[in-house]
């Protein structure tokens, strides 16, 4: 009987292995942006900027052209490329830390001016990278390297919730939020970061998919272990859907106006 | 030959604005402060009109970010800003070094530490020769002293900055950037489209581009950081620059740049008229300091005078160029004072008296105390 090859890598992925954990989001979420890039045939037309963070060295699994940021600013660094290259697709791929903390004016004043980028972002409650400190999304009560008592929110305060946020800027054209614990929640996540790639390239503005992720690693459970911390704990904190639609909200005052 | 009919009457920082403009930059980002302003008001009119794009970012951190972005697309990007906010720039301008991107940043210098002053200064020298962000890395850095040369160097900075794929700063200060003269601009030309580095998406055409200053192996950092040591080398042998004025027969030779400049010029011309042999050496290129003209000097004057408006900066360049071999005197003013052509002529004639000082006038020290 004749072998028949279903699945392969995406072409536009080097053939570096990632350098990701065993049960990180990470490797997922790579895996389905690569095969949306191929699937749309954008490869030859796309920048992708990864910066300070576990996925910063993403430039070495991508074919695509990549440009590596500081720590928080890859939405500036996208808007430079954006504004002098209109018609390329432009990927920020940012972690928790990097764009709800030290990258939140970037994050908030690309969003607000409407830049036509596409925003990744894996929410996964904890710095992965230097090893696993509070994060601004880490929970009330978790336990990190630097809230070993739990946190405290009388002292580091609350968690930030970014697409709520977001969702109210009228710069905004797609706030959705996603999960890769299950196959059906993968198929979703890229249908949503799909859809960010299209309002792009119908310019409705900036759009970003927020994937609530997993850190075995730093949290400190086996992957399966993981995924059922993130369903009973990240997931109520972090409802998923989506929060903004302008593609939507322009359907249906179409529809309206009929 | 350019005729005088071609001269306007411009501000200083409308000249280099409108020169960056004319050397082929469309892309600016910026974030205002004082006394930069006229630079951001400028090409905010201008940009929309030659189809450019004047961005006001969110803050000067951002706005050094969008210029890494939009080197890296291969476009002719520009920033300016004042002390304080090209502190903020400096997380940005270190990782473009690192990635050797090319772009031109203005700080028209005011007074510091902290928010200092507003008025002009020169005290951002060593922030300025000393690469300005974390690294070994250093920038090209322009000194103009006149209208003209505000847009002669930032016309001439987007070429080098190309030719040598590094950030390039202008620096200038409040006095020059204010002030109004007559300026020849130059002929209009067209950014380099030849930039094969360039992230521009790959069109299936070639292997990607990565712009980056990570390296996780030692050995390759080191590899990337002496191959840029060895440009920076040909910088220094090929871009000193500088202005000689009555320096061949000089015994007293003022070291002076910038605004500063043009007041040690007049000192040394009515030193000239007392019959003392004094002269001008005038850095145009700070970063790399003409050193090559310094030690031919030092053959033939018996001292040196440092003028700037700081505690004393630039006077370490001019110790290590001609490696103390003759008295090297201090004369400055700080915290936004211009010196006046009589205090260095006072200077002068002190040197040529041959005394040895550093000197910064202190109001209250000068009245006694009181």
């Amino acid at each position: 009987m004749a072998e028949e090859l279903k699945v392969q890598r995406p072409h536009c992925l080097t053939d570096v292995n990632f350098s990701y954990c065993p049960g990180c989001g990470h490797g997922i979420v790579n895996r389905i942006l690569a095969e949306l890039i191929d699937e749309m045939g954008i490869e030859g037309d796309s920048v992708i900027i990864c910066p300070v963070g576990c996925s910063v060295t993403m430039y070495n699994f991508f074919n695509c052209d990549m440009i590596e940021a500081a720590h928080g600013r890859a939405p500036a660094v996208a808007t430079g490329v954006k504004r002098v290259l209109p018609d390329t697709f432009v990927f920020s791929y940012q972690g928790d830390g990097d764009l709800a903390s030290i990258g939140m004016a970037e994050t908030v004043h690309s969003a607000t001016r409407g830049e036509n980028i596409t925003v990744i972002f894996i929410n996964n409650a904890i710095y992965g990278m230097t090893g696993g400190q509070m994060a601004p999304t880490s929970l009330p009560g978790q336990v990190t390297q630097t809230s070993p008592y739990g946190r405290d929110t009388n002292i580091a305060g609350y968690p930030v919730r970014i697409c709520e946020l977001v969702s109210t800027l009228d710069g905004t054209a797609l706030a959705q939020r996603v999960t890769v614990d299950t196959p059906a929640h993968v198929r979703q996540a890229k249908a949503a970061i799909k859809k960010g790639i299209e309002y792009q390239q119908r310019k409705l503005g900036y759009s970003i998919i927020e994937v609530v992720s997993s850190c075995p690693t730093n949290w400190g459970f086996e992957p399966v272990e993981a995924m059922q911390w993130l369903r009973e704990n990240m997931l109520p904190y972090y409802p998923l859907g989506v929060y903004k639609d302008k593609g939507a909200e322009l359907e249906a005052a179409q529809k309206g106006g009929e | 030959m350019v005729q005088n009919k071609d001269k306007v009457l411009m501000k200083g920082n409308e000249a280099l604005a409108e020169s960056a403009v004319r050397a082929g930059c469309r892309f600016f980002f910026g974030y205002p402060i004082t006394p930069q302003t006229e630079v951001s008001a400028y090409l905010s009119k201008t940009m929309p009109k030659v189809g450019g794009l004047f961005l006001q970012a969110e803050s000067e951190v951002a706005a050094i970010n969008m210029v890494y972005g939009a080197a890296s697309a291969g476009a002719r990007v520009m920033t300016s800003s004042s002390s304080p906010g090209i502190s903020l720039k400096s997380e940005g301008i270190s990782y473009m070094c690192g990635a050797d991107m090319p772009c031109v940043i203005i700080n028209v210098m005011r007074g510091g530490p902290g928010l200092g002053g507003i008025q002009p200064s020169q005290a951002d020298y060593y922030q300025a020769t000393r690469g300005l962000g974390h690294g070994d890395a250093f920038l090209i850095v322009y000194a103009p002293s006149t209208v003209q040369e505000m847009a002669d160097y930032v016309y001439a900075a987007f070429d080098k900055a190309d030719e040598y794929r590094t950030p390039v700063l202008i620096l200038s200060d409040g006095m020059l950037g204010q002030m109004m003269e007559p300026v020849v601009l130059p002929e209009p030309k067209d950014a380099p489209t030849d930039k094969p580095w360039a992230t521009t998406g790959t069109k299936m055409a070639r292997k990607h581009n990565v712009t980056n200053s990570l390296y996780l192996d030692p050995q390759e950092l080191e590899d990337t950081i002496v191959e840029r040591q060895e440009r920076y080398n040909k910088v220094k042998e090929n871009e000193q620059r500088y202005d000689a004025y009555l320096t061949e027969d000089a015994d007293i030779v003022v070291v002076a740049y910038g605004a500063t400049a043009r007041v040690a010029r007049n000192a040394v011309n009515a030193a000239r008229a007392k019959g003392i042999k004094a002269g001008l050496l005038r850095p145009i290129t700070l970063w790399p300091f003409p050193e090559k003209i310094l030690t031919e000097l030092a053959e033939t004057a018996s001292s040196f005078l440092c003028v700037e408006m700081s505690m004393g900066q630039m006077i370490d360049d001019v110790r290590l160029s001609i490696h103390d071999s003759k008295p090297v005197n201090f004369f400055g003013h700080t915290g936004g004072i211009i010196p006046t052509p009589d205090e260095v002529l006072a200077c002068i004639e002190k040197s040529a008296a041959g005394e040895t000082f550093n000197v910064v006038p202190y109001k209250s020290k000068m009245k006694g105390g009181e």
